[in-house]
């Protein structure tokens, strides 16, 4: 009985650090996303509230926060209320399986506990992908209970653009599953130690650099980013699926979209570039040291993917909704699926250490 | 604890489950059906079948469930649409399911396909997405065939079912 809350208190408080951090890191990025984009635009960014404008996420929190919160008349109340819960929750719920330090365990109290992973499930990858698929329904509900043309409009349009592109980030990460011959993000990160030249992106018989372009695309089309922001394309459809939404609620989907953001750049992290391993050996420091130096190294890489997407929202104009299904359908999947045999073909003739 | 945890999720799906045909918005019966996949996931998962688990939510809720969302909003169906005469129908499929069920329940032993012997036949020390790969590969390879050749034919048909005004301008 001691036993398990002592577990169920040291879990509570792994959830809530990491739920912490991810919400920290959704302030900081909204700030960091205004400043890059000013920069790359050669504007200055934000710049009133605080020194260079380091306070805009409180005032941006603090505004959100007291802002009135409609109901448009009309509307499907429970759904109303209930869509924003449904694209926040899944957004969140990913982070559960995501290892950022070394597979360490330690005991406490006679209680085995891993401090740098919430559950080191053996499916951990397919669970990312089953939440990342309810996503889409707060998306859609949204839409759909809002009462509005434009809701509706970009609600579906979402609900189309998500399943397509959920089928080439499933297929494109298939090559690494192969190479690494488990589901666990824990052991797919441990099958990448060593250097640079064993991650997935560089690593022999097949590098999985195509599959991760495919991976990167189909993950900035699933959280709705730039160029593929056709759901709230904002000179169509005013802002899509969250028109009608305010305050609070707003905030919901706002908060959802950048946690997925932060989710999908740790997939990519762990999938691709080695997790929290460093590029050489010799980086990763001390043994005593390794944790330090591998949550600064998972760091380094989630906010490279993170400056990714700011930099493709800079420089890419928005898709036309054909255009993104030829795209999706008659481009990525095949070379996904052409990914898979090769990996499977040159992994079965060279088989690894 | 075990049997608590059962009868929760099989209470939870019973109750989702006839939610899905006697709501009257079809919208809350696409909830309710997503509610219900997710207690059947959670069923495989006190199965320790986590695999089948988390497919079961892919496919089912984040697939399928998502087409019908979208169909059913798309077509805005009226009511007096949506309720046709089945009653014989229904009549008839409900008593032989009935006596299907009392049948297996007063046979005295249990189904063949239990839970103790799936956890037995399974081994312990292979994990369960290698253990249903081994499986599907070797003793259900020509069902799994079999299967692999019905989807084929359903992709060609679906193709054939769009290409089809294509084919009537040039005739």
């Amino acid at each position: 009985m001691l036993e398990t809350g002592i577990k169920l208190a040291l879990t509570l408080t792994q959830i809530g650090v990491i739920m912490g951090i991810v919400l920290l890191t959704v302030a900081v990025l909204t700030l960091l996303e205004r400043k890059v984009l000013g920069w790359m635009q050669d504007r200055m960014g934000p710049m009133e509230v605080g020194p260079y404008g380091i306070l805009q996420p409180v005032a941006d929190g603090l505004k959100l926060f007291f802002k009135e919160d409609i109901i448009p008349a009309g509307a499907n109340k429970l759904m109303f209320s209930l869509a924003p819960i449904l694209s926040l929750v899944p957004a969140l719920i990913g982070f559960a399986v995501i290892p950022f330090g070394p597979n360490w365990t330690l005991e406490i109290f006679g209680v085995e506990f891993k401090p740098f992973v919430i559950s080191d499930i053996n499916i951990g990858i397919l669970y990312i992908l089953a939440f990342a698929s309810i996503g889409a329904y707060g998306i859609i509900l949204g839409g759909w209970s809002s009462n509005s043309k434009y809701s509706l409009l970009g609600g579906l349009r979402s609900a189309a653009q998500l399943i397509s592109y959920e089928l080439n980030v499933g297929l494109s990460i298939v090559g690494v599953l192969l190479l690494a011959g488990s589901l666990s993000m824990v052991q797919i990160t441990e099958a990448q130690a060593g250097g640079f030249w064993n991650w997935f992106f560089f690593t022999l018989p097949f590098p999985q650099a195509i599959a991760f372009v495919v991976f990167i695309i189909s993950a900035v089309a699933e959280t709705n980013r730039v160029p593929f922001d056709l759901p709230e394309a904002e000179s169509e459809l005013v802002a899509g699926f969250f028109t009608e939404y305010s305050g609070m609620r707003f905030a919901f989907f706002f908060l959802a979209e950048y946690a997925n953001m932060i989710l999908v750049s740790c997939v990519a992290t762990v999938l691709f570039f080695g997790g929290w391993h460093a590029p050489f050996s010799f980086l990763q420091g001390p043994e005593s040291l390794t944790w330090v130096t591998g949550i600064f190294w998972f760091t380094v890489k989630v906010y490279f993917f993170l400056f990714l997407f700011f930099w493709l929202r800079a420089t890419l104009p928005r898709l036309r909704y054909d255009q993104l299904m030829r795209f999706g359908w008659k481009v990525l999947l095949p070379i996904a699926l052409g990914n898979i045999v090769v990996t499977s073909t040159l992994a079965y003739l060279f088989p690894g250490p | 604890m075990n049997t608590l945890v059962f009868f929760y999720f099989a209470g939870v799906i019973v109750l989702t489950a006839s939610l899905v045909v006697a709501l009257r918005n079809p919208i809350y019966s696409a909830l309710s059906l997503l509610v219900m996949f997710f207690h059947v996931a959670g069923l495989y998962v006190t199965l320790h079948a986590e695999f089948l688990a988390a497919i079961q939510i892919i496919v089912y809720a984040g697939a399928i469930l998502v087409l019908y969302l979208f169909v059913v909003m798309l077509l805005n169906v009226k009511r007096e649409e949506r309720f046709h005469q089945q009653r014989t129908v229904g009549v008839f499929l409900g008593l032989t399911l009935l006596a299907e069920g009392l049948l297996l329940s007063f046979r005295g032993e249990g189904p063949k396909f239990g839970r103790e012997q799936s956890a037995e036949s399974v081994p312990a020390v292979v994990g369960n997405t290698e253990g249903i790969g081994e499986v599907l590969y070797s003793t259900y390879l020509f069902p799994f065939e079999i299967a692999s050749l019905i989807l084929l034919v359903a992709m060609i048909g679906a193709v054939i079912l769009t290409k089809k005004g294509i084919m009537e301008s040039k005739s």
